[in-house]
């Protein structure tokens, strides 16, 4: 008998508009604010060649006015209503949201309907966003010690294609040749309304929410949607290493990859590797935290997690899984994936303990719970379970689906996870005492 | 070419629901505040005492008391605690900073009273093994040394320094030497000596009466006892201002600056005034240091200025990182924002924004349950819980153009700030130099 786990429930509207745009509405009249959020269904993997980065960079380009907004009104009509935006760019998404007092839906929905309509891209524009773009990275990789390791450089050893294994944070150089022209295609081939999933969530009325969508998106023209490549690839044939040097990194670090099965249509399989993960590296009761931190005091922290960005769901397939330490001993790292291997061939050959599945899945529960109780993270992840795997119910049905993981499901994917299917990525300390 | 459309207006604005709390002080001095706040099956739960102390060794204990304190209790090792908190669907973890020794989690309402009970077993019977205190001392060094690695470690260290002088406040961080000098002896006599209840206050925000979230406390914490800890600990010292400290770090490919200065406490009648001046200079995206150094010039990703409430002050700090190139025109627009806010008057619809912007992202931090625990956790260091939260749009919506004038003149001169700036030395100097004084 399973345990008993709580679920989420979010009594959720569907529409579509006649332009092809997906709608979803999810209410919660207890507090007085309100989550916009609109994704459009393309990322990093639908970059062109010699363009890498231009996913996020022309993320950026969607901020600098629109069609009826100047440059710098979108953030102040957000701010002064008493609200705060953002905007990510992943492997297979691109999110623009809102979260804002309730009064503030409609000016909310205008400014996502204007830009949907069209951004204002410029020569001016884009020459300044470059250079935020191009601090951006060197805040955040180029200066800071294990800046983008891994999810910037284990893709390149793990998969193959140009589309999977770029760089998505992109090189200056392409950075730089970016231009007008290619802003203008990118938004006219993946910016059309049917490319997109809109979810609003919080303090809303259904109905007048719904009007309120078909009166600023509806007049939005369809346009074609691309249809979306296959981008899979086999499992690995045999292990293959890497090295990144990190001139401000103070001690070593590894990342191990393994592909895992699709996402969207092996859900279960993926499930039963997420529980897997929290086996391995959740609390200080973890198989890898007791062998690897506590008995032989190899690594500094060890983390283990599905989807580049530590969001299982985030991807459609090609997705990973990843282990990744920080230790002290350069000279290490053998001991480490060999205790590695023997932890995952431990779970996979006797199994887990008495009560184990049980507390971790109890766990992973209550941890997404705790996630969806801010109105903006649970409009993002209803719109994101809808666009990737074109239901946002999934959100709701995902304690359920937990609870029905069985022990050898998780055994299964401890025993996938074999040597000569892994990437190994080693990074080569250059910091230390510097100064 | 059509017309342009217009932005449609904001509508009536609708009323937060009153929350139901309840507040009570046990037999033991422990400070109980619970909220009920429909939603989520979850309580979040954070236990704050005051941990401040002028001992020179005592960052280093206070870290590795934290880093050690969940590793076993009444009986039980590490991964037996870890596991029975992870199966009530719980989290618990502990940190610490120059005023306070925080132990914050989470767990699945129904479980609230089994996690209380772990929490109780943590502070009265703590185990403080010899082999896990090595484990957790050896890996802070560690961690310490990743740390200090990063551009706004080595940044704010050095202000820290350069402001607060011998004071306690000027160690964030213990030195890997201090760590690794640390015993089992040493944590269980500063255990001791400060986790006690007498001036702590535990916060429980969920979807649960209140009545039964402190009935749940009492029981759980009841037989923890000690009268608060009374250190002596000098005032804060007057942040000396003086020439730009500039920091090497080699290999930067950015500068990362930081200014300090003295800011006032929340119950400042003038507190509000210098909240929204600190908007308008760099606290939001509207903000002119943003609108300047990012959107207009592109010398940065996002500058950030704050205000911070310690136990004996409150401070205000800046932050930017530039690119190497562009060091001293960054620094000379800051000035140049700096001067402008401290000389002349702010716009009525600078004010409006930052008006509506600070109700509204008070209104959404304080909209889950994990934030409004972490809100009045932090208030409750003062005196102040929830009618601060409901009463605090109208002071904001009460303040002046004039008031905001007054308050950016007195703490956002560009001379009422301390600075420093960390990047390659090499390249930066001699043209911050042209600019004012700079020290190496």
């Amino acid at each position: 008998m399973p345990v008993k786990l709580p679920a989420p429930s979010f009594e959720l509207t569907h529409h579509r508009l006649d332009n092809g745009l997906r709608v979803l509405v999810a209410p919660d009249r207890s507090a007085p604010v309100v989550g916009i959020a609109v994704l459009y269904d393309v990322g990093f993997r639908s970059e062109p060649e010699g363009r890498t980065g231009f996913a996020h960079l022309f993320e950026h380009l969607m901020f600098q006015g629109s069609v009826n907004l100047e440059k710098l009104a979108h953030f102040r009509y957000v701010e002064s209503s008493g609200g705060s935006f953002n905007g990510s760019t992943h492997f297979d998404y691109t999110n623009y949201f809102e979260a804002l007092p309730s009064n503030a839906l409609e000016r909310g929905l205008f400014l996502e309907a204007d830009r949907m309509r069209g951004p204002r891209i410029t020569e001016e524009n884009l020459a300044n966003q470059l250079e935020v773009v191009k601090n951006e990275i060197r805040v955040n990789v180029m200066n800071a010690p294990y800046g983008g390791f891994p999810w910037i450089y284990l893709p390149s050893v793990l998969f193959d294609s140009f589309a999977n294994s770029h760089n998505g944070y992109g090189g200056f150089e392409d950075l730089e040749s970016a231009t007008t022209d290619d802003a203008k295609d990118f938004f006219k081939r993946y910016y059309a309304p049917g490319n997109a999933v809109l979810a609003i969530g919080g303090d809303v009325d259904v109905d007048d929410a719904l009007e309120l969508v078909e009166k600023h998106f509806g007049a939005i023209k369809k346009r074609s949607v691309p249809k979306r490549p296959n981008f899979g690839e086999p499992a690995l044939d045999g292990e293959r290493r890497a090295t990144h040097d990190d001139p401000h990194a103070p001690l070593p670090a590894v990342a191990v990859g393994y592909r895992v099965p699709d996402p969207v249509n092996q859900l279960d399989d993926v499930l039963a590797a997420v529980l897997l993960t929290e086996v391995l590296t959740d609390g200080d009761a973890s198989r890898l935290q007791r062998r690897l931190v506590q008995r032989d005091h190899l690594v500094t922290d060890v983390s283990a997690y599905l989807g580049e960005f530590g969001d299982p769901f985030d991807e459609r397939d090609p997705t990973a899984l990843t282990i990744s330490a920080h230790y002290p001993d350069q000279s290490a790292l053998d001991r480490i994936l060999t205790a590695v291997d023997e932890e995952l061939d431990r779970v996979a050959t006797d199994g887990l303990d008495k009560g184990e599945l049980d507390r971790v899945r109890t766990r992973v529960v209550s941890v997404s719970l705790r996630e969806l109780d801010a109105v903006m993270n649970r409009t993002l992840e209803l719109a994101k379970f809808e666009l990737l795997h074109g239901r946002g119910e999934l959100l709701e049905e995902l304690p359920a689906r937990f609870a029905e993981v069985g022990e050898d499901a998780v055994r299964a994917a401890a025993a996938a996870l074999q040597p000569d299917r892994r990437a190994v990525l080693e990074l080569i300390a250059g910091g230390g005492a510097e100064q | 070419m059509s017309a342009a459309l217009a932005v449609p207006a904001l509508t009536e604005p609708r009323a937060a629901r009153k929350l139901s709390s309840t507040e009570t002080v046990l037999d033991n001095g422990l400070r109980v505040i619970a909220v009920r706040k429909p939603g989520i099956p979850i309580v979040e739960v954070r236990l704050r005492l005051p941990f401040l102390s002028a001992k020179a060794k005592h960052p280093a204990q206070a870290m590795v008391l934290a880093e050690a304190l969940l590793t076993g209790a009444a009986g039980r090792d590490r991964s037996e605690l870890a596991a029975a908190i992870q199966g009530l669907g719980g989290d618990l973890h502990a940190s610490v900073d120059a005023d306070r020794l925080v132990v914050s989690g989470n767990v699945l309402a129904t479980n609230l009273r089994k996690l209380l009970n772990v929490v109780g077993d943590l502070v009265t019977e703590p185990s403080y093994a010899a082999a896990d205190v090595e484990t957790e001392r050896d890996r802070l060094v560690e961690k310490l040394t990743i740390m200090r690695a990063r551009p706004s470690v080595v940044a704010a260290e050095a202000l820290a320094t350069r402001m607060w002088g011998d004071h306690p406040y000027a160690v964030d961080l213990a030195q890997p030497q201090d760590v690794a000098a640390v015993t089992p002896g040493q944590l269980k006599a500063l255990h001791k000596a400060m986790v006690r209840p007498g001036a702590g206050v535990l916060v429980l925000v969920g979807d649960l009466p209140p009545g039964r979230m402190i009935a749940a406390a009492e029981a759980a914490l009841a037989g923890w006892t000690g009268a608060a800890p009374r250190p002596r600990v000098p005032a804060l010292p007057a942040a000396p201002g003086g020439p730009l400290l500039i920091v090497h770090r080699r290999g930067s490919v950015q500068s990362s600056f930081r200014f300090g200065g003295a800011a006032l406490t929340r119950t400042d009648p003038d507190y509000p005034a210098l909240q929204l001046a600190n908007l308008v200079f760099g606290g939001y995206f509207t903000s002119r240091w943003t609108e300047n150094l990012r959107e207009d010039k592109g010398y940065t990703y996002g500058p950030h200025s704050r205000i911070d409430h310690h136990a004996l002050g409150s401070s205000l700090t800046l932050s930017v990182e530039v690119a190497t190139p562009v060091t001293a025109p960054s620094y000379l627009e800051t000035l140049y924002e700096l001067g402008r806010l401290a000389t002349l008057p702010v716009t009525e619809t600078e004010v409006a924004s930052v008006q509506q912007y600070a109700i509204g992202s008070l209104a959404l931090s304080t909209a889950t349950q994990a934030g409004l625990a972490s809100t009045l956790s932090a208030l409750s260091a003062f005196g102040l819980g929830l009618d601060w939260v409901t009463g605090h749009p109208a002071r904001l919506l009460a303040v002046s153009v004039d008031q905001i004038a007054e308050a950016a003149a007195r703490f956002f001169a560009p001379t009422a700030f301390t600075s420093v700036v960390v990047g390659d030395a090499d390249a930066i100097a001699a043209p911050l130099a042209a600019l004012g004084a700079v020290e190496r």
